[in-house]
């Protein structure tokens, strides 16, 4: 046991505390400069907690802090096992790199005198991410949902400098994702209510006495209508296409990498951890709900990112069809699956962050992300586009990328299941990468097949817009080629999983 | 010389160094890096390199024995004249793509496993699709559009063969697979769309004769051998390759025949020589085997050959049809004898490469006891004589005078079809280096009577066919030509049938394709009704919508979970 004393024992809850307090520092503060320096530096010790917590949960096994002092079942307690880990590295990460990228592109999008309240909207946000993955108190989830998204809520609408639908696509996420997490509450009621207690591990090990109980089944549909809602799985994604496309472009980059897949862990958390993955596709068949959604949501939804007009729609739509991936790896229900949907969240992160981040530039440069505004492109800004083909590449799954990667452990994993509904997801899967090739084709054609439009600037992002965009494009290749990181965390994850079960 | 390197990354990496030079400086590139990947091959030596662990796959980057290493050389060989053929051509993409989808092909040929294969696989559909690209015509953009796809679906379909492969089996090992069960089925038919078996061979006709110039000559040599060797590496001796090797040699004929454009004409009876390949690999005999390597080397020789003889014809005078050629050989007499060489060596002359290939397929054939297989091999042997030994040279250098008056080929592409030409006469006068060189220890003799008799009596009857036709003016595409006067052997209806049947194959084909078009299209046209932007799936509906939606999925969850409610147990 590491010394109560030590700095490093309160590293679970340095994590959530320093940004949170941080917000209304930073709401005070003006200036292009600080806020925007305050929030990095949070973000980035944050991230370094992240790393050394999921590096002491992997040697050491979970970790776990109680708030106050006051013992598990009765106080709030944080938890810190290989997947949650995982989640706070993956969004702190990537939050710090989108960071980097923002002090420019943000000065172009939001007002100057709002800059402190849009960082500290954005801490908060990241404060409700990271809370949500480290608490292990199904209530504190979702006063971290709130949190969440009554600031991303803030976040999308500050794009309304920009377009002033913006506001519509946030009061519209407001409405749905209040819903969502409605729902959430109410199962959480429901399991309160026959459990009497809030504490997961407490839950999960008393789930077995009452399982079949009928309040126990609205729960469970309750708690994974809710989260769905909330992760944007299809059919529930409308709000989703228009937040993306309307909100300023590191706040998209931001989402697109962290927002939902929050949701899905906590969708991975209930199933396998409190319900049991026994539960959740034994006694109630989640898997027959869960699977046929995605597999119309991917091949649907890459359907439709081929026929939009606008770059952030089109990626969004996109976002939703591999959220869809991940969502089938989960309702696989084997470790293998398990395994799939994890790497893909961490996989889809940093590419689509990546590509949301090289859309961002030629925002930045063209002033415009519709397609018939970006003609040539690939000659006005030659190293930004290539970047935005290698992310592409990785989003349809060539070799060497990440997408592959996770599109591989798929693919077996569904071969697992036998051979009708396996084959066939597998020629979904192809299918899908093949639509893929197309969107991502259409892109590619509009920067290097047109001529740019007369007088067009021709004319590179600066490098603080670059730079970042480019860690995010080369680490995707790092873990497409040297896949030890990424694979080993999320199969130690799985293998913890179904085994905690 | 770097240890275990693939030769292919030689010239992959070198082509680096395109956009960075210019002049004499690229030029020399060029020429060095495919001498410099040979050099690379014969200094490695036989052997197995570059081993590593991925996800769990052993991957196996460089594996050099006979059947790969045959292969590789041919590759080089082809990469420097196609370099050769292009020096005077100034466009920095052209020599780029060229060169990374040549050390690709030579890269996929060493490939140890079949995700190295996979990778280099694709890599060469999309490096050469810039090839036809370069042309920048919307034609050419569109060709190659239809080409890109399909080669990407041959790599996808080859990734699912490979995935299966590995669940069955737990091996992604490239060596014999044979065909028995979807995995290897998968595996073939990807094969089969870069190796254009029949019904899966359109893009090759559709996409050649719209690349540049030098670009044709490079594709013809590269894609669908490299689907040759990978037929010979996986699936020698599969039975159903004899079938469908036959047809090949077969049908494309009938096109040739017909077709009026001449580089098409040859990516035809490219087709048609891939068939005697697959029939050898079919047959899977050391002998036949060795045939199919041997025939590989002579083919990429005399159909290099060829092409790049229509390509300095259309590069000089701006059109190979065979309706406006005619009587260049006054203008051009050096690309004609070239030409002429080709066209001995593609109908299997004695002392041409040709000659001492093909008869080794066809003496598996015989040795087998495959009789029809080996009659089918006989006629496609005059056909190919026919549409390409005589049509080609025919209608280009004589046939009615043109009056097109043009300056000889440049000197880079005379040197290129040198080269090409000193092979095919080199390997049919001493065979012996080249049967060196066969994965096989070589026990053949094609220089016996029989054959020789055989060949000539074959290669007569064909001149013979086109004599006659050519006189009576059923020889299609071109108009009637006097310098021919033959009277006898009035009617000759087998022929006649021959070309009906070719006209109907074209009629009942296209009527397919427009049937496929048109299922194609509603596809499309529904996704895009559907799925469009604004459309039904793609519509922001209103929140008030979007909430029923939520709640009708709720209670409908709710009443699917209802069926699992039990009673509580008694507290």
């Amino acid at each position: 046991m590491p010394n109560m004393f030590a700095l490093s024992s309160q590293y679970p809850v340095l994590v959530i505390v320093l940004p949170l307090l941080s917000a209304p520092l930073c709401a005070l503060l003006r200036g292009p400069i600080f806020p925007w320096a305050l929030t990095t530096a949070m973000s980035a010790l944050a991230f370094f907690f992240s790393v050394e917590l999921l590096a002491a949960a992997a040697a050491g096994g979970p970790l776990s802090y109680e708030i106050g002092g006051w013992a598990a079942p009765w106080g709030i307690e944080y938890v810190v096992d290989p997947l949650s880990g995982f989640m706070l590295v993956i969004i702190s990460g990537i939050s710090t790199g989108v960071l980097l990228f923002a002090r420019e592109s943000i000065a172009k999008e939001v007002p100057g005198h709002q800059l402190g309240l849009f960082f500290s909207a954005y801490l908060l946000a990241l404060t409700g991410m990271l809370g949500i993955c480290i608490t292990g108190d199904a209530f504190n989830v979702f006063v971290f949902l709130e949190i969440m998204s009554l600031s991303s809520y803030i976040l999308i609408a500050m794009g309304a400098r920009n377009d002033r639908r913006a506001l519509t696509a946030a009061f519209q996420y407001l409405i749905i994702g209040t819903v969502g997490a409605t729902f959430y509450l109410i199962g959480v009621g429901l399991i309160y209510m026959m459990t009497g207690t809030l504490n997961m591990a407490d839950i999960a090990s008393r789930f077995a006495d009452i399982e079949g109980t009928r309040p126990i089944l609205a729960a469970v549909g309750f708690i994974v209508i809710g989260l769905s809602i909330k992760l944007a799985l299809f059919p529930f994604h409308v709000w989703l296409p228009n937040a993306y496309t309307y909100a300023p472009s590191i706040v998209t980059a931001f989402f697109a990498g962290t927002a939902t897949k929050v949701s899905i862990y906590l969708l991975i958390r209930f199933i396998f951890t409190i319900f049991g993955p026994d539960y959740s596709f034994g006694g109630v068949d989640l898997a027959d709900i869960l699977l046929p959604l995605a597999v119309l949501g991917f091949l649907s939804m890459s359907m439709v990112a081929i026929f939009q007009t606008n770059l952030k729609r089109l990626l969004a739509y996109s976002s939703v069809a591999q959220l869809g991936y991940i969502v089938l790896g989960i309702a696989l229900a084997s470790e293998a699956g398990l395994t799939a949907a994890l790497l893909h969240i961490f996989n889809h992160a940093i590419v689509k962050t990546g590509l949301f981040l090289s859309v961002g530039c030629m925002f930045f440069a063209a002033g415009s992300v519709y397609l018939k505004d970006l003609h040539g492109i690939g000659k006005r800004m030659p190293i930004t586009t290539f970047g935005f083909v290698l992310g592409g590449l990785g989003l349809i799954g060539v070799p060497l990328t990440p997408g592959f990667i996770s599109k591989w452990y798929l693919v077996v994993a569904a071969l697992e299941k036998g051979s009708v509904l396996g084959y066939s997801l597998v020629a979904a899967l192809m299918i899908s990468s093949l639509l893929a090739v197309i969107y991502i084709w259409r892109v590619v054609e509009v920067a290097y097949f047109r001529d740019p439009p007369e007088g067009a600037a021709k004319g590179e992002a600066s490098l603080s817009l670059l730079v970042p965009t480019w860690i995010f494009i080369l680490g995707s290749f790092y873990f497409g080629i040297d896949t030890t990181l990424n694979v080993g965390f999320a199969k130690a994850a799985a293998a913890f999983l179904m085994g905690g079960a | 010389m770097i240890e275990g390197l693939n030769p292919g990354f030689i010239l992959i990496f070198g082509a680096v160094l395109i956009p960075l030079t210019s002049g004499i400086i690229r030029s020399a590139v060029t020429l060095i890096l495919p001498l410099l990947a040979l050099a690379q091959l014969y200094w490695l030596g036989l052997g197995s390199w570059g081993h590593f662990d991925f996800l769990g796959l052993t991957i196996e980057m460089t594996r050099v024995d006979p059947l790969a290493r045959i292969f590789g050389t041919i590759f080089c060989i082809a990469s420097f004249m196609g370099m050769v053929y292009s020096l005077h051509v100034k466009d920095t993409m052209q020599h780029f793509v060229a060169l990374i989808y040549m050390g690709s092909a030579i890269g996929a040929v060493f490939a140890g496993d079949m995700i190295t294969l996979f990778v280099f696989w694709e890599l060469t559909a999309i490096s050469s699709v810039f090839l036809i690209w370069a042309s920048r015509t919307e034609r050419a953009y569109k060709a190659g559009m239809r080409y890109l796809i399909m080669q990407v679906s041959s790599g996808v379909i080859l990734l699912g063969g490979i995935i299966l492969y590995y669940q069955d089996t737990g091996s992604i090992a490239f060596t014999y697979i044979g065909l028995t069960g979807l995995a290897s089925g998968l595996i073939l038919v990807a094969f089969g769309i870069k190796a254009a078996f029949p019904f899966l061979h359109n893009w090759m006709q559709d996409a050649y004769p719209e690349a540049t110039v030098t670009g044709t000559v490079i594709l013809s040599a590269f894609t669908t051998k490299l689907a040759i060797y990978a037929l010979a590496r996986a699936f020698p001796g599969t039975d159903i390759l004899i079938p469908i090797g036959g047809v090949m040699t077969i049908f494309p004929i009938f096109y040739a025949v017909l077709e009026n454009d001449l580089r098409r004409v040859l990516a035809y009876s490219l087709n048609n020589q891939l068939g005697f390949m697959v029939v050898g690999i079919g047959i899977g005999t050391e002998l036949s085997i060795n045939g199919t390597a041997a025939h590989a080397f002579a083919h990429i020789m005399y159909k290099s050959l060829l092409f790049m003889c229509m390509g300095a014809v259309l590069f000089r005078t701006g059109t190979a049809k065979a309706s406006e050629l005619g009587g260049l050989y006054k203008s051009m007499p050096v690309t004609m004898v070239f030409c002429i060489i080709g066209a001995i060596s593609i109908a299997g002359f004695p002392l041409t490469g040709g000659f001492v290939s093909k008869a080794m397929i066809q003496s598996a054939a015989g040795n087998a006891d495959m009789v029809v297989i080996w009659l089918v091999m006989l006629f496609a042997s005059a056909g190919v004589m026919d549409h390409s030994g005589i049509k080609v040279p025919f209608f280009t250098f004589f046939a009615h005078d043109s009056g097109i008056r043009v300056k000889e080929a440049p000197l880079n592409m005379l040197l290129a079809m040198g080269i090409a030409a000193f092979f095919c006469i080199g390997i049919g006068v001493y065979p012996d280096a080249l049967y060196a060189l066969l994965p096989y220890e070589p026990t053949y003799h094609p220089y016996t009577a029989s054959h020789v008799i055989t060949s000539l009596q074959l290669l007569l009857f064909a001149v013979l066919a086109f004599t006659l036709l050519m006189r009576y003016k059923i020889y299609p595409p071109e108009l009637r030509s006097t310098n021919l006067d033959f009277d006898w052997f009035y009617r000759v209806p087998l022929k006649w049938l021959a070309l009906a049947i070719g006209r109907l194959i074209v009629i009942v084909w296209t009527w397919i394709i427009g049937i496929a078009n048109d299922v194609v299209r509603k596809i499309i046209t529904t996704t895009a009704d559907t799925h469009g932007d604004g459309k039904v799936m793609a519509r922001t509906t209103a929140s008030g919508t979007a909430v029923m939606i939520v709640v009708a999925i709720l209670g409908f969850v709710m009443v699917f979970f209802y069926r699992y409610a039990q009673q509580p147990p008694a507290s």
